[in-house]
């Protein structure tokens, strides 16, 4: 047990390979750039500052003969210039970066790419995913399956409460709220499975609310679609109604077709929020149990 | 009758929440029979329940403080021990009761023990150090305390009766709206934050009061000390953001209790606006907490190192700097909301320059040890911890306020570990400073030193154990509230944070343990002097523990550093420089059982209002004003302390000073 535990500690100290710092797109790649630059910057003048700290606490203590004691000393104007200096020219650097930065990785802003991006309208629900395909005209939920190298053109709303779309390797979290859209843009560059999840607590199925990003080749994308296409129930009012109910560690499963401009119902309110628990009563507490998922 | 209370509402299913409120319960009953038994009610009831003498309800806040610091640590154990067990596991904590701890735990921590603790030291030290007799508005103070106080006890009476809130220690909207929240536990929160606010704001108006109209004479505003300084903006802060909050938390009452739509899903309501105004309270809060702290590192600093503190006037302005700055930053807590470049741009930007400001504030603790003689005594150790965890809290504090690296680690573990950074290594350790400094003038004895340095080291390790790899976490991509997962690369390093905690519980029981022995050999610690640490600001001027009436004549300011001065003067001659003054009566407030009389009835109006009892609400809203017009109508409100005695107190402490005059070495 401790073995492998100080094992994989290792592993992952060695290896950097942490989700965020091993992206899998452009957005999440840009944003670890940002992400280390700055902290190599502030390292700079954060570890000397801890060094020093330390050196005069040790040095100056009442034990020690040999350092100077200075029992006045409290002002020099060249020093002050330097400590409102080192700080202001930090923050100076930084703000560049993060302003730059802020627009460059707006997460509204198309991705530039040769291919046509790819729509996907996705809603949080209690507490599971729905990824709507306007232009496949099929739906999946807990699984987004997208093609390898082709941008990502998300909507996002949610059903009923607050949620944050975020899946580490791609980057860039964004608020799913209920009556409104955020747009993402997201690319994966190489095929494989990113897990996501929802980074703003919902509720009491919140940690069931985890999904996978498959990210596959052009082809197995659109032989996804044709096949999707013939299989599972169909996303109308009445199947909407029913994913308005709360559950949660939901298997992954698809739609064939979807009811056109359901995502836009949803945005203009003109369906209904998520109904809130079933009963007025606190839920029995054996409700939730997480289920063994699949990768 | 009794509204939506019934025999369900006391969690009979629910064993571990039982258990620990059966404990709490019979801990406290337990504690009432001893003190009945022991005859002290009398001597409470008298001395510190009905007191309005700042110094007393200055040590009533600090020891609620530690109480619910127990309370919040329990929390955090079983949070920790939760996660490391729920991987691909549920547990021992289903959701619902997980949810409540989590959200229980930040409540705590926040409202009633780093508040209560910081305000704790400010009501016990800004006072004796402006030279003061008492604050402005003694019995006003007192009433602030008693609320405070009923608010943490509503959250500790969620824990049996009904539940408490499972939506996070800021109850976002619309998960916190009846829809989504139907049971009692966010009327819990609301009404205990509601009840505690009034009493915040209260003090912030009072120490506000205090600090810029009773001022010892010559005290000019340059000449304060620099905690009385960072307790002025903190008091501001209080008076300008804690409006907000209740307005905030009163407009979600409205939709719970009377169907608004503020911020509901449906009929116009907007949840953005509620984090919009949650956090334009919530991150000047940030700076209430840590501006004290801030002040209280800035004596200690200076004191243990023999020497004044460097560049006062830019710590003054760094003060006054990040009070203003402060209001200016809230969106940077939802940047992911998708507010585009320019929104976000400006907001990081603003969070990043608070950060000049505060680096200017290390740099000048860092130069006041330049040059002095440091005694490595506990309270200083807790100061030099501080300034390197701070440094480290600090710039992960920028790397978030960068909005493109915001967008990869919001309301992930790493942003656990940052605030968790700044408020234990800023907040707490600051507290637990201001504690093992002001103990000994607050009762006349001082503090094991040997447990204080296991303890401060135990925190110290524990912090960075627990916190650091939840750093890692946030880059692992693990956000916060998980109440079980199955990333198998998340496990060990939860594992290694529960270790952590095991080692900050040392670290507590080390603290009490000090406390005790403390306690137990204090015929041998006595503080004769009244200046243990040979400080330099007036409240070591006093006896330790201070008369009622702190000076037996006001003290005539002429420096930066009252004390020391006439300090350095008295060394010289190896004698007393003043004369002994002409000694006249003192006239001091009464006692007042107003303030517990209200939290009383705002405790009975609390707990009706969350059971929608209504005749019991109007029979608590009356009892409350019938008191305030109880108050209002007394006809004494001071009593005298003669000459005599003033004398008397005064000429022990003179004699005691002039002997250890003649007994310290020559410098």
């Amino acid at each position: 047990m401790l073995r492998s535990v100080l094992a994989v500690l290792l592993i992952s100290l060695a290896a950097c390979h942490t989700a965020v710092l091993s992206p899998a797109g452009p957005v999440g790649e840009g944003e670890r750039i940002v992400l280390l630059d700055s902290l190599t910057i502030m390292l700079a003048i954060v570890v000397p500052t801890v060094v020093a700290i330390l050196a005069f606490a040790y040095w100056f203590r009442a034990s020690n003969t040999r350092a100077r004691y200075l029992p006045d000393w409290a002002f020099s104007g060249q020093l002050e210039l330097i400590v409102w200096s080192i700080p202001a020219l930090v923050v100076l650097f930084l703000g560049g970066i993060a302003w730059i930065s802020a627009h460059l990785l707006d997460p509204a802003e198309p991705l530039k790419s040769k291919a046509e991006p790819l729509e996907v309208e996705v809603v949080s629900l209690d507490w599971k995913w729905l990824f709507i395909y306007p232009q496949q005209n099929v739906a999946s939920v807990n699984r987004m399956v997208v093609p390898a190298g082709v941008p990502l053109d998300l909507k996002i709303t949610s059903a009923s409460v607050f949620n944050v779309f975020f899946v580490p390797q791609l980057g860039s979290e964004i608020y799913a709220m209920y009556g409104m859209t955020s747009r993402l843009n997201l690319q994966a560059d190489r095929p494989g499975v990113y897990f996501g999840l929802s980074a703003h607590f919902s509720g009491d199925g919140f940690p069931g609310m985890v999904f996978e990003v498959h990210a596959v080749s052009p082809e197995q994308f659109t032989q996804w679609t044709a096949a999707t296409h013939v299989t599972g129930p169909v996303l109308d009012d009445a199947a909407y109604r029913q994913l308005l109910k709360q559950s949660h560690d939901v298997s992954p499963y698809t739609y064939r077709s979807v009811q056109t401009g359901l995502f836009e119902e949803i945005v203009q309110q003109r369906l209904p929020p998520g109904e809130g628990p079933a009963t007025a009563q606190s839920a029995p507490s054996s409700s939730v149990v997480p289920a063994r998922r699949q990768h | 009758m009794f509204g939506k209370l019934s025999w369900q509402a006391i969690p009979f299913d629910q064993p571990i929440a039982l258990a620990a409120g059966a404990f709490v319960g019979l801990g406290l009953t337990a504690v009432l029979i001893w003190v009945a038994v022991k005859g002290y009610i009398p001597y409470l009831w008298r001395e510190w329940v009905t007191s309005v003498d700042h110094k007393r309800i200055g040590i009533m806040y600090c020891l609620l403080a530690a109480v619910m610091l127990l309370r919040g640590f329990s929390d955090a154990l079983m949070m920790r021990s939760q996660q490391a067990l729920a991987f691909h596991a549920a547990g021992y904590l289903p959701p619902e009761h997980y949810d409540q701890i989590f959200s229980a735990h930040g409540t705590i921590m926040i409202f009633f023990v780093a508040m209560p603790f910081v305000i704790g030291l400010m009501n016990f030290a800004v006072p004796l150090q402006l030279g003061a007799r008492d604050v402005a508005f003694p019995t006003l103070n007192s009433v602030s305390f008693w609320l405070n106080a009923a608010g943490a006890l509503l959250v500790n009476i969620a824990l049996v009766v009904g539940e408490f809130a499972r939506t996070g220690w800021l109850p976002y909207p619309p998960l916190s709206e009846l829809t989504y929240s139907p049971g009692v536990g966010v009327d819990y929160y609301l009404w205990a934050i509601q009840i505690s606010g009034i009493g915040t704001l209260m003090t912030g108006i009072n120490m506000v009061t205090t600090i810029l109209k009773i001022r010892a004479p010559g005290m000019s505003y340059t000449h304060m000390p620099i905690f009385c300084w960072t307790s002025l903006a903190s008091s501001l802060l209080i008076v300008a953001a804690f409006p907000i909050l209740t307005a905030t938390l009163a407009m979600l009452l409205l939709d719970r209790y009377v169907g608004f739509h503020f911020f509901t899903n449906e009929a116009g309501g907007n949840a953005m606006m509620f984090m919009n105004l949650i956090w334009a309270w919530g991150h000047p809060e940030v700076y209430i907490l840590v501006l004290p702290a801030f002040g209280i590192f800035s004596e200690v600093v200076s004191t243990f190192s023999g020497k004044p503190l460097f560049g006062r006037r830019s710590m003054i302005v760094a003060t006054m700097a990040i009070f203003i700055l402060s209001f200016t930053v809230w969106l940077h807590h939802f940047f992911t909301m998708g507010g585009g470049g320019d929104v976000n741009g400006f907001f990081g930007i603003a969070s990043m320059v608070i950060a000049v400001p505060t680096g200017v504030k290390v740099y000048n603790w860092l130069f006041t040890m330049y040059g002095g003689r440091v005694r490595l005594c506990s309270a200083m150790l807790w100061a030099i911890g501080f300034m390197v965890t701070f440094v480290i809290g600090g710039m992960t504090g920028v790397l978030l306020a960068s909005p493109a690296a915001d967008f990869l680690l919001h309301n992930s573990l790493f942003l656990v570990a940052h605030f968790h950074n700044v408020i234990i290594g800023g907040v707490l350790f600051g507290a637990f400073a201001g504690y093992t400094f002001w103990f000994p003038k607050a009762f006349g004895f001082m503090l094991d030193e040997r447990l204080g340095k296991a303890a401060f080291w135990c925190w110290l390790v524990g912090f960075y154990v627990a916190f650091m790899p939840l750093y890692l976490l946030g880059l692992e991509g693990m956000t916060r509230r998980m109440q079980h997962y199955d990333r198998p690369e998340w496990h060990p390093w939860l594992l290694v944070a529960g270790m952590g905690t095991l080692i900050i519980l040392c670290g507590i029981a080390l603290q009490i343990a000090q406390l005790w022995v403390s306690i137990r050999g204090r015929a041998q610690r006595r503080d004769l002097t009244g200046d243990p640490w040979d400080g330099r600001s007036l409240e070591w001027s006093t006896t330790s523990p201070p008369p009622t009436f702190n000076f037996a004549v006001l003290p005539s300011v002429t420096s930066d550093e009252p004390y020391w001065s006439i300090k350095q003067q008295a060394r010289a001659r190896r004698q007393l420089v003043t004369a002994e003054p002409e000694y006249v009566s003192i006239e001091i407030p009464r006692n007042s059982t107003t303030g517990f009389v209200t939290a009383f009835f705002a405790v009975v109006t609390g707990f009706s209002l969350i059971w929608h009892i209504w005749w019991l609400v109007i029979l608590g809203l009356v009892g409350a004003y019938v008191t305030f017009v109880a108050f209002a109508w007394r006809d004494v409100d001071e009593t005298e302390i003669p000459a005599a005695e003033v004398a008397r107190i005064d000429r022990a402490n003179r004699a005691a000073r002039a002997e250890a005059l003649r007994e310290e070495p020559v410098r």
